[in-house]
């Protein structure tokens, strides 16, 4: 059964992902964007396998709702009847296809060398109080966490600037 | 039929291509910014494998910050390309070379 689901799941992310960076029917962005929102939640039915259930949560919460959002509003300010017109050059293509290939190669290598010792031998649950016990109580994550708070702040507080239209304003 | 954690990291592998592969070949802002989520989520695909296969919580914690900093990328990354539109009407890569003299 998790084998059945697992190959379903992984073929719709990938078929979805190929169709956000090179969609052979339309060159508009706001195709992506929706096809990038299905390979998202296909990437949460993984996690879910995967029995993070706290994270495949955060992902839908974060990636779906807030991500693709932001995205889609900016594509409304966009004129995209110009990107319509745009084509993909060729060598751009080869160019790419040689990247991306040559970095499958690089991992697909590490793969093959490296042995996993490591089975599933207790499958412990990424529930919310599981994942907040690791973050508070131990104490090693503490710092990061509060410091990440931070660093939310100063991202909307940078894009709030950079997106401004008259900074005297502000 | 039993799925190891290869399944799972060569799916991240090759999502993680398939990202890389819109960031080189694409020239519109925001179809690369696309990509580079795709990037960040076989990462963290291949991090929550770890976490579940090892049987401990370390690599979920690191997929919980590695989305907050994606989140935080997202937002400065589209006010930039918002601010590119306003100055340049374009939101090519191959249009911006206003710094070439």
């Amino acid at each position: 059964m998790e084998g059945i689901l697992f190959y379903i799941i992984s073929a719709i992310a990938v078929l979805c992902a190929v169709m956000v960076v090179a969609n052979p029917f339309s060159k508009n962005p706001i195709t992506s964007a929706l096809f990038l929102v299905v390979t998202i939640i296909s990437l949460a039915g993984l996690f879910v396998l995967l029995n993070a259930f706290f994270i495949a949560i955060v992902q839908i919460v974060v990636y779906a709702g807030a991500v693709i959002v932001l995205f889609l509003f900016v594509l409304m300010l966009i004129d995209l009847n110009e990107e319509q017109k745009r084509r993909i050059k060729f060598a751009s293509i080869i160019s790419g296809l040689i990247g991306a290939g040559a970095m499958i190669y690089v991992i697909t290598f590490a793969l093959c060398k490296s042995a996993f010792s490591f089975v599933s031998r207790n499958a412990i649950e990424g529930s919310p109080s599981a994942l907040g016990n690791a973050f508070f109580s131990r104490g090693e994550f503490l710092l990061p966490f509060e410091v990440v708070s931070v660093l939310l702040l100063v991202s909307i507080c940078g894009a709030i600037y950079i997106a401004a239209k008259d900074k005297n304003k502000l | 039929m039993k799925i190891g954690i290869e399944h799972y990291l060569i799916l991240s592998a090759i999502l993680f291509c398939v990202g890389l592969f819109g960031v080189i070949a694409r020239r519109n802002l925001l179809i690369i910014l696309m990509g580079v989520e795709l990037m960040l989520n076989a990462g963290n695909l291949a991090l929550v494998a770890f976490s579940r296969f090892n049987g401990n919580l370390d690599g979920q914690l690191m997929v919980f910050f590695t989305i907050t900093v994606a989140a935080a990328e997202v937002a400065v990354g589209l006010a930039l390309i918002v601010s590119i539109y306003r100055w340049f009407k374009a939101t090519g890569s191959d249009d911006l070379t206003f710094m070439k003299l």
